[in-house]
């Protein structure tokens, strides 16, 4: 069923205010605008921006949540990123990783190809089904005191964690950060492990 | 009732196993297989091995590259029908240059039974190959260690994803016919 609920957040305000305090978490941005948005807020060799490989944004944070486990990971995808890749909701469900924590920037769109509406925009509630996987805190979330709430959540309640922020269609300008896959992966590799990297 | 043809697979299971420890892995994923039922319960119990249970294969895919972003090498265990599902995620491995070792079991390959088992089964290794993975085939029992070790050494050291498809002459077939 469409929801007609009205929606004021903006995903950039929404996005900065998640990173402004992001202290030495790593973060694992879904394609495609979270990437931009993530960019947007301020590079950091503490992120992993994919450009690809959509459906695999909170996996890729679950392996790093386990490789790193008193690092808190925390994942910014969209909602199509992340209604591509449910079965994950339940892997990390089951999983139960303290130190992840899931925000969907969810515009109810599919933002690179048109705008085309997803079906969180049709009553499903990504929300609901992490809670449905066994997430130990979600939470969907519509005004700005609504997000001021989440964000402790998203760094320090014991995880899985699982938050939804309705942001509008407001277009925003593009910022795009690193884009060499091999790049993003040496820069992050060498933020979190040291000269260890280059073993 | 159906039997198997009984080939020694815990005894390949258990070696398989070793060759993984001795390579440093860290993590397990996996989609269960009948075939990698022994060597799935063995890293089930070992202590120091991080499991994951997956509802597809392509999370594993996603999985091995985050556990290597944070330091850690992982192995991917699955079925030959699983390759099919990990496509798009192994453009993610390639661009990245990042190391990838699955372990997949055949089927539809060798006195296969179940005819929807033929076209996954006939295409794993061009699929594999054509998303830009390094494919190494075993038929024989008695190579398989030295072969996972080997794939294992060039994906982590060369940083690339490589398989090891471990034959249903290794695996064992059902024979249906035996009652």
């Amino acid at each position: 069923m469409k929801s007609n609920r009205r929606i004021t957040l903006n995903r950039r305000d929404v996005v900065s205010n998640i990173l402004r305090d992001r202290g030495d978490a790593l973060i694992v941005t879904g394609l495609g605008s979270t990437t931009w948005d993530a960019a947007a807020a301020g590079d950091h060799p503490n992120n992993f921006y994919l450009w690809g490989g959509m459906g695999g944004a909170a996996m890729t944070a679950l392996g790093l949540a386990r490789a790193q486990p008193k690092r808190r990971i925390i994942v910014l995808t969209g909602d199509g990123e992340m209604l591509m890749g449910l079965g994950s909701l339940a892997t990390i469900g089951a999983a139960a990783p303290l130190n992840l924590a899931i925000c969907v920037i969810d515009n109810q769109r599919y933002g690179e190809t048109g705008m085309q509406e997803t079906h969180t925009g049709h009553g499903v509630d990504l929300a609901a089904m992490a809670a449905g996987a066994g997430f130990a805190e979600t939470q969907t979330v519509w005004s700005k005191q609504g997000i001021e709430g989440a964000i402790p959540h998203l760094y320090e309640t014991d995880g899985p964690v699982f938050v939804d922020v309705k942001v509008n269609t407001d277009r925003v300008p593009m910022v795009l950060p690193l884009r060499d896959g091999t790049a993003i992966r040496g820069r992050f590799r060498e933020a979190v492990l040291g000269a260890r990297a280059f073993d | 009732m159906v039997t198997k043809n009984k080939k020694p697979v815990s005894k390949w299971s258990a070696q398989v196993f070793k060759t993984l420890k001795d390579a440093d892995i860290a993590q397990v994923s996996y989609v269960p297989d009948a075939g990698h039922a022994d060597l799935i319960s063995t890293c089930l119990a070992d202590d120091h091995l991080k499991t994951t249970r997956l509802t597809t294969e392509e999370e594993g895919v996603a999985l091995a590259l985050g556990a290597w972003l944070g330091g850690e090498r992982s192995v991917l265990l699955m079925q030959s029908s699983g390759v099919g599902n990990c496509i798009n995620m192994l453009s993610v491995i390639q661009e990245t240059r990042s190391p990838l070792l699955m372990l997949v079991t055949m089927r539809g390959e060798w006195g296969e039974f179940n005819p929807w088992q033929i076209p996954m089964g006939q295409g794993t290794a061009k699929a594999l190959e054509d998303a830009g993975v390094i494919v190494y085939h075993v038929d024989e029992a008695g190579d398989l260690t030295e072969t996972v070790y080997a794939a294992s050494q060039i994906a982590f050291n060369a940083y690339r994803p490589a398989a090891v498809l471990i034959g249903q002459r290794v695996v064992g077939f059902k024979d249906w016919r035996k009652k």
